[in-house]
């Protein structure tokens, strides 16, 4: 029963897909109302982008310094492993575990709300492509701005983790810096934004027919709200690995 | 004009619409009345083209909508205003905005005189004063006039209004009545209304259907709703002590 249940969601979310990925009605209305989303969903998650990976490339420094150096250890590995935590999994994978929550629960409660409140009965009404119009827009947004957020946070956790050598003394900011830059390889920055770009789909594109689909009231559109969160997160994860796998080869 | 013949719809095992014929006339306010649960939505509903009947023709101006596919309804559809019972006015919006919106979207007007064309309806509906709120800072009958403004915008030949006057005292659904009639008059639009509220049909009521278990029971006009022998809408209309002392007034 869950398998076809399973198959059943799958199958409305690619005919949702399907009225989504189309041309838009109007692309001066499009670009309009995807350089709000690219504000809504791209510029005000920089804060909470910033302040989260300052704190874990922090962190990451001091556990690695604490947990993992040894006489038989060269100086620089902190800072290695510090910068490859961060580029390959922390700022595309972990960053977008995040946006999940508040990306995600916002999208879903927007559309949600807009469902039972017939708003989007009334763009039907009107002859819109009420899918395309509403979702479209979020998911060209996020996955624009993606790569912004990623290279902030690599950004913010590399300095993150240079405060605690400049501020704590647990280390010199030299051996960090030997570390952060040894055997830099370009293609790991990529292999995030690629990784955050398809994470990006999976939140506004799953977040939106998680709304879409509400019926009821404001208790069906909060409990949307948690389902999409932990399907997107589920499915950030699943992709993390065939991505990870695909890409790192 | 719109024409609806031998409406079936069934959800599941139950029937909510059997057999239901009728003809909306041009600049005619048409009523549709019944308790809840008698099939008013669902009819609504499948004339806009939001549900599909299990059988029976919709045709609009000649055109049966049943047989339309998907962009041939989305076409349709920029000739319908529909008012919503909870006037359904976009959030993120302000009214102007939402008045402009089927502009924006369907029409290649320059910007200005899409503003002119809005500020228009909403001049026309009293509502220019609030161009720039959000629909959370009005009250209930700004809202539906707001609503009706921008059902108007794009001038439709059809408007469709899902209990109007629900959540309204009775002053404010007075002035929303005679909009909506005094608009279908001006434009000559084909309006169908789905309300129970008694004023409305004694008010506005051009047209009146009466539903009752999915069946059509009962057709006529505001002047003989209240001398019919239909036993079932006697007990419908009469529920209410206001209207049942009217009747009274009117027999002396």
């Amino acid at each position: 029963m869950i398998l076809v249940d399973s198959i059943k969601t799958f199958g409305e979310y690619i005919l949702l897909m399907k009225r989504v990925l189309s041309q838009p009605e109007r692309w001066r209305v499009f670009f309009r109302r995807m350089l709000h989303e690219m504000y809504q969903l791209g510029v005000n998650s920089i804060p909470i982008v910033l302040l989260i990976s300052f704190f874990i490339g922090a962190v990451i420094c001091i556990q690695l310094k604490l947990n993992i150096e040894s006489p038989w250890m060269p100086k620089m590995v902190v800072g290695y492993s510090t910068r490859e935590i961060l580029i390959l999994e922390f700022s595309s994978s972990i960053m977008c575990l995040i946006l999940a929550g508040k990306v995600g629960s916002n999208i879903t409660s927007e559309i949600g709300t807009m469902r039972v409140t017939q708003q989007i009965d009334a763009l039907e009404i009107m002859g819109v492509n009420s899918a395309n119009f509403l979702i479209l827009p979020k998911i060209t947004a996020l996955i624009s701005m993606i790569p912004m957020l990623v290279i902030f946070s690599i950004a913010a956790g590399t300095a993150g983790a240079f405060a605690i050598g400049k501020f704590t003394g647990i280390m010199t900011p030299e051996d960090l810096m030997v570390g952060l830059q040894y055997e830099f390889q370009q293609w790991y920055i990529w292999c995030s934004i690629i990784k955050s770009v398809a994470f990006a789909f999976i939140i506004t594109s799953v977040s939106s027919f998680y709304g879409y689909r509400v019926s009821g009231g404001s208790l069906e559109v909060g409990k949307a709200s948690t389902n999409a969160v932990v399907s997107c997160s589920a499915l950030i994860l699943f992709a993390d690995m065939v991505l990870t796998q695909l890409l790192m080869q | 004009m719109i024409e609806i013949s031998s409406i079936y719809k069934r959800f599941e095992e139950q029937t909510v619409l059997n057999n239901v014929s009728a003809l909306f006339d041009d600049g005619k306010t048409n009523l549709i009345i019944g308790k809840s649960g008698a099939g008013k939505t669902v009819l609504l509903k499948c004339i806009v083209g939001l549900l599909t009947p299990e059988k029976g023709k919709i045709i609009y101006d000649g055109r049966d909508i049943v047989s339309f596919n998907k962009k041939e309804m989305m076409l349709l559809r920029r000739e319908i205003g529909m008012l919503f019972q909870n006037a359904a006015l976009f959030d993120s919006m302000s009214v102007l905005e939402n008045v402009m919106f089927p502009l924006d979207m369907f029409s290649d007007m320059p910007y200005k005189e899409r503003v002119k064309r809005a500020q228009f309806c909403l001049d026309r509906v009293s509502m220019l004063e609030a161009q720039d709120k959000s629909p959370d800072e009005l009250s209930g009958g700004m809202q539906k006039r707001a609503a009706i403004a921008r059902a108007i915008a794009l001038g439709p030949k059809y408007l469709f209004c899902d209990e109007p006057n629900s959540g309204l005292d009775p002053q404010t659904s007075l002035k929303i009545d005679e909009l909506i009639h005094d608009i279908t008059k001006e434009y000559n639009i084909t309006t169908i209304v789905n309300t129970h509220d008694m004023n409305s049909v004694m008010g506005i009521g051009d047209h009146i259907l009466f539903l009752a278990d999915g069946r059509l029971s009962w057709e006529g006009n505001k002047d003989e709703i209240l001398h019919t022998d239909n036993e079932t809408l006697n007990n419908f209309l009469f529920s209410s002590d206001l209207v049942r002392k009217v009747k009274e007034m009117g027999n002396k």
